[in-house]
């Protein structure tokens, strides 16, 4: 019950040249088909595609409105927190880096809540660092009761819990979550996270799939592009969506494609993740999935998310801030403490008449946590 | 023929195309979809409405006399299925439900088990139910049972736009259920939903199809068009296919007319 011996299965099937044996009439014959197979993903992100985007991105664009129409749902992120035991090199939270720490109490998390949904977004995903004995399932549990009131879908990106966590968050209000593998690669993993709780790439892994089945209704994942070999990441990001779309069919999958970003901290990329290759990476999982959500965060900046909208983006975050108490608090300095640095700071309003100016229609609201069948021993009733 | 009208939930109804407001890139499109299409029933996604929004709301955009048909769109079972409705109705959504339960999030195939059990439950507590249904003679049948105002099976699956894939098995509910049959989901283009009226159901429900085509304003005229073409095909009783052409000069003609 776990997608790691399926890397382990890929990666012998599929050593580092592979994805160069593809020819262009390869991928003219992924594309005329009507339903994608693992080869097929294979071919439409391999170098052999990169001549054919444009044709990639007219079957993109035709799959992605016929399942999602001309419509985007907005979200944001709530940083309740920046305390980390972890040491990733990559991240601004890095414990060691010199950052003004802190986390919000439950009357700042209801000012914070209340400014954002004053904004009109209904998603909201909050965030911590690292740090379970001061941001554990309790905090989390308290602070989705308080945030619940503002906002009819609450989703986390928090660190790797157990199965009963999970459901715990989930019969909390939680309907949503995202764990990012930053890269499936289990060696540069062990680089990249020297030390801190989440140096457990299996623990991490297969923290989606105790989410599915601890009954959480969005699991979004994610690899965070440039880490490791872009196209491998890639690949096994959309086979490990397609592996729990098929093992748990009741919970909505979802993807996102984050691009590595300026942070606090002297670590730099060793890939580029180019515009081209990222949009490739997004037109082969909406050809390969048409169904998947996909997500595009203020990582971005504003023109490459216009850009890329009708391509497959089906989530997108807006009026960003990534510094704890930054929704409430102006002077919350977000390069002191924000996790990375933004591309798109523009306000949820500003991104509303981008999208309308498209013919696309933001979406605010898409579920109630009160739909929920109720968990047992809750007594039924409206 | 005065006017042909059918009736659901004591409603008399005279369009039988149901139409949607999932998937436009602007609500603000809805008013003239509906007059264009001459519908008179329109589904909602409950969880998609916010009573509470100051940035624009899809109810705000739905024509007053249009017959609100809230669905339970994201509804996994049974129990959710009850829930959302019953908040449709509190809200003051009226007493009709469209069912969706749909635990599948890959194919988006309705569970007809849950479907028949959220049914039978809703019917009880006085609301028009109108389910949505792989086209199933047995279900169909259970859902009659279950006090169902209607059964829509779907032609294909959701937003697919792959036209009536499922013809001969909504042939077989149009002949034997004796409720209205409304083909839901699948139909992509106005000629499908001119076939299944032609077919003989009752009224077709399309939203991706116009909310998603080039021009929904001019699809949904297309449209309502040619549900009422294939309306006025059914009624006129089209000619018998035959396998073979008939003979002009039949070859056992020398026989004589009776046996």
């Amino acid at each position: 019950m776990s997608f790691y011996p399926h890397i382990a299965t890929y990666a012998e099937a599929l050593p580092d040249a592979r994805f160069d044996d593809f020819t262009e009439q390869d991928v003219l014959r992924s594309l005329n088909r009507t339903t994608a197979t693992v080869e097929d993903f294979m071919a439409l992100m391999s170098p052999a595609a990169s001549g054919l985007l444009e044709e990639m991105a007219r079957k993109a664009n035709r799959l992605t409105i016929q399942h999602f129409g001309r419509t985007v749902c907005l979200f944001t992120p709530l940083y309740l927190a920046n305390i980390c035991t972890n040491h990733c090199v990559y991240c601004g939270f890095n414990c060691t880096n010199k950052i003004h720490r802190s986390m919000l109490s439950l009357e700042e998390v209801d000012v914070e809540g209340a400014a954002i949904a004053a904004t009109g977004l209904k998603n909201l995903l909050v965030l911590t660092g690292d740090a379970p004995a001061k941001t554990g399932v309790d905090y989390l549990e308290a602070c989705t009761k308080v945030l619940n009131k503002h906002f009819p879908s609450v989703s986390i990106e928090v660190f790797a819990l157990t199965e009963e966590e999970y459901a715990r968050l989930v019969k909390a209000g939680v309907d949503g979550m995202t764990m990012f593998q930053e890269t499936y690669d289990e060696e540069l993993y062990a680089v990249l996270h020297p030390k801190g709780p989440k140096r457990d790439y299996r623990f991490r892994l297969d923290a989606p799939e105790r989410a599915c089945m601890a009954g959480m209704r969005v699991v979004n994942i994610g690899a965070l592009l440039g880490l490791g070999d872009w196209r491998r990441d890639a690949l096994l990001t959309g086979l490990h969506a397609a592996y729990l779309m098929h093992k748990y069919p009741e919970t909505d999958i979802a993807v996102s494609l984050p691009r590595m970003r300026p942070h606090v901290g002297d670590w730099e990329p060793q890939t580029i993740v180019s515009d081209r290759d990222m949009v490739q990476f997004l037109m082969a999982l909406r050809l390969f999935m048409p169904r998947v959500g996909i997500t595009v965060s203020t990582r971005e900046n504003a023109e490459f998310r216009e850009n890329i909208l009708p391509l497959g983006v089906t989530r997108m975050s807006a009026g960003v801030s990534t510094a704890v108490g930054g929704h409430s608090d102006e002077t919350c300095g977000e390069e002191n403490t924000g996790q990375f640095d933004i591309s798109d700071a523009r306000s949820v309003d500003e991104v509303c008449a981008a999208l309308r100016g498209k013919g696309y229609q933001p979406v605010f609201k898409d579920w109630e946590s009160i739909f929920e069948t109720a968990p047992q021993g809750v007594e039924e009733g409206l | 023929m005065s006017e042909d009208s059918f009736t659901i939930g004591g409603r008399i109804l005279t369009s039988r195309l149901f139409t949607g407001t999932g998937k436009y890139g602007d609500d603000g499109v809805i008013p003239a979809v509906c007059e264009a299409s001459g519908s008179e029933v329109i589904t909602v996604a409950l969880r998609r409405v916010d009573l509470e929004s100051t940035t624009g709301n899809v109810m705000d955009c739905i024509p007053e006399h249009m017959q609100l048909l809230p669905n339970t769109s994201g509804a996994r079972n049974a129990d959710e299925a009850v829930r959302i409705a019953r908040l449709a109705r509190a809200m003051g959504c009226g007493d009709w439900i469209k069912i969706e339960v749909i635990s599948d999030n890959r194919y988006l195939l309705p569970d007809g088990y849950e479907t028949v059990r959220a049914t039978e439950i809703l019917a009880k507590e006085g609301f028009t139910v109108l389910p949505y249904v792989n086209a199933d003679l047995y279900v169909a049948k259970a859902l009659v049972d279950a006090g169902a105002a209607a059964v829509m099976p779907l032609g294909a699956p959701i937003g697919t736009n792959r036209g009536l894939k499922t013809r001969e098995m909504v042939r077989i509910l149009i002949e034997e259920i004796d409720l209205p049959i409304v083909v839901d989901a699948g139909i992509g283009r106005p000629s499908e939903a001119c076939e299944a009226m032609e077919m003989g159901a009752d009224a077709v429900l399309v939203n991706t199809a116009i909310a998603t085509a080039g021009d929904p304003v001019s699809m949904a005229r297309a449209f309502g068009r040619a549900v009422k073409a294939g309306r006025e095909a059914y009624l006129a009783g089209p000619g018998a296919k035959h396998v073979l052409a008939d003979a002009s000069s039949p070859l056992t003609g020398f026989l004589g007319g009776a046996a």
